[in-house]
């Protein structure tokens, strides 16, 4: 027996999948960027709606500046960890330049978005610990639970109701109560009912945090997410997010106003035991972050765009998620279908994401676009036309009554 | 009333009836992930069913050791 035999199903699977999908879903190569939105595939100009690049600043001009001169400044990398050799100042200005963003006491910056969920749910929650975790919660929400050694409860996603009726089942067993949720949900892009989750925080007393990777810089007056969309920013104990969406780069952070947070930075592995940010991702994403609080028009250009294609798909009869956010999918019946519907779109000039179970939720396979504000109308109304030969060609029913 | 290690199997065997992609011979020796063909998220969402049709809650740690549905049977009176 192999190492390796552990992995027959997963090595079927990736064969059956292959057999009717030409090109790789999981190894797609950005041979050259155009734009924000453009890009080289298989040496064809390809529209480009699976990046998760949601305000386009991944190719900001002043974040490219700021990167060259932080890395002509400081070098390319820190060789250390944040507790040993890595802080420099542009990781302490980032850390008060995102703290002072969501008026809150404190923030750690992590060398990635997994990272930081990863730590933050890994350390808060300990053994005597409860974790309530949405059902459709990320794998590095869930990856972060098994480190924890908390007891771990699965609620019904989005569901308020039935997370207090799994804190009440606890009754008043010791131990913290930490509920988990996402803001926008990265699968669907549905959005979470948060006011409904902070009344049972507080009913119940638990901690709450909110990873809002998918929903800052795009949701709430200043981009500050889900939670100042809602007016609910003071219930929420612990915010996570990422900088590789909405802020174009690579890293992840933790905003609280809980009086010991720097505790944190002593006994956090994820924090710990890996390489900081270098220089030139740090400058770089200060600079994208100045954008983000100065050009609100790039939030309501991106609502346009993600209205004006759901409703464009629902309309042509495609089944999509629930909420209009930067991630809209359309749900199909089986991985097969969907595989060939994905190959399709790549062919016909589009990259979007294929998403499969056990990552998606109702084990349903989902297409995953995700939407910028750099996209022009005429390339989201491109899209529209794609989905619906794509859906055409590999005899995919739609529901255009 | 107090359940048995032989009523709850029978209550999770009835709900996995319930659900057509079953096979239709499960028994309390059946493995759950092999015999079922159940993937990792299909077994959470099938206990969470279960949680609440028995009123109790399985903290996700105690299914580590859990292989057939008598294992979950076991984990969950252990837990009531």
């Amino acid at each position: 027996m192999d190492i390796f035999t552990k992995f027959k199903t997963l090595d079927t699977a990736f064969e059956q999948l292959s057999a009717v999908c030409k090109h790789n879903p999981f190894g797609t190569t950005i041979e050259k960027l155009l734009s924000a939105t453009v890009g080289i595939i298989n040496g064809q100009e390809t529209l480009l709606f699976g990046t998760n690049n949601y305000l386009g600043l991944s190719q900001s001009d002043a974040a490219r500046h700021a990167a060259s001169e932080a890395a002509l400044k400081y070098g390319v990398g820190t060789t250390g960890s944040r507790i040993a050799n890595g802080t420099y100042s542009l990781h302490q200005e980032l850390e008060h330049d995102l703290a002072k963003f969501f008026n809150r006491r404190s923030c750690m910056v992590f060398s990635t978005g997994y990272q930081a969920t990863l730590g933050m749910v890994s350390t808060l929650a300990g053994k005597d610990d409860y974790l309530f975790l949405d059902a459709d919660c990320h794998a590095s929400i869930y990856d972060g639970s098994r480190m924890s050694q908390a007891q771990i409860i699965r609620f019904r996603h989005n569901d308020a109701d039935d997370l207090r009726k799994r804190l009440r089942r606890l009754g008043d067993i010791p131990g913290n109560k930490l509920i988990v949720v996402e803001g926008v949900y990265s699968m669907f892009g549905d959005v979470i009912p948060l006011k409904e989750f902070t009344q049972v925080k507080k009913e119940e007393k638990a901690c709450l945090m909110i990873d809002e990777a998918h929903s800052f810089g795009i949701f709430g007056e200043h981009g500050r997410g889900i939670a100042e969309r809602d007016g609910v920013e003071t219930d929420i104990d612990f915010t996570v997010g990422t900088f590789s969406k909405s802020l174009g780069t690579v890293g992840g952070y933790c905003v609280s106003d809980h009086p010991q947070m720097d505790l944190l930075r002593l006994c956090t592995r994820p924090y710990m035991f890996t390489a900081s940010l270098p220089p030139e991702v740090i400058a770089a994403t200060k600079a994208n972050l100045e954008i983000i609080k100065n050009h609100p028009e790039l939030r309501h250009q991106l609502h346009d765009n993600a209205s004006r294609f759901y409703h464009a798909l629902r309309q042509a009869g495609f089944l999509t998620g629930p909420d209009i956010s930067s991630v809209i999918s359309i749900i199909l019946d089986d991985v097969p279908q969907a595989a060939r519907f994905w190959n399709r779109v790549l062919e016909l000039g589009a990259y979007i994401n294929l998403s499969l179970p056990p990552a998606t939720p109702d084990n349903r396979p989902l297409l995953r676009a995700s939407i910028a504000a750099a996209h022009t109308t005429d390339q989201i109304d491109k899209l529209v036309q794609i989905y619906i030969q794509a859906a055409q060609d590999v005899g995919l029913t739609l529901n255009n009554k | 009333m107090t359940e048995t290690i032989e009523s709850v199997s029978k209550t999770i065997i009835e709900t996995l009836l319930e659900n057509p992609k079953v096979p239709r011979n499960i028994s309390a020796d059946s493995k759950i992930i092999e015999d079922l063909e159940f993937d990792s998220l299909a077994v959470m969402n099938f206990v969470m069913e279960i949680e609440d049709k028995l009123d109790v809650s399985v903290p996700l740690d105690r299914l580590t050791d859990v292989r057939t549905i008598q294992d979950l049977a076991e984990a969950i009176v252990s837990l009531k």
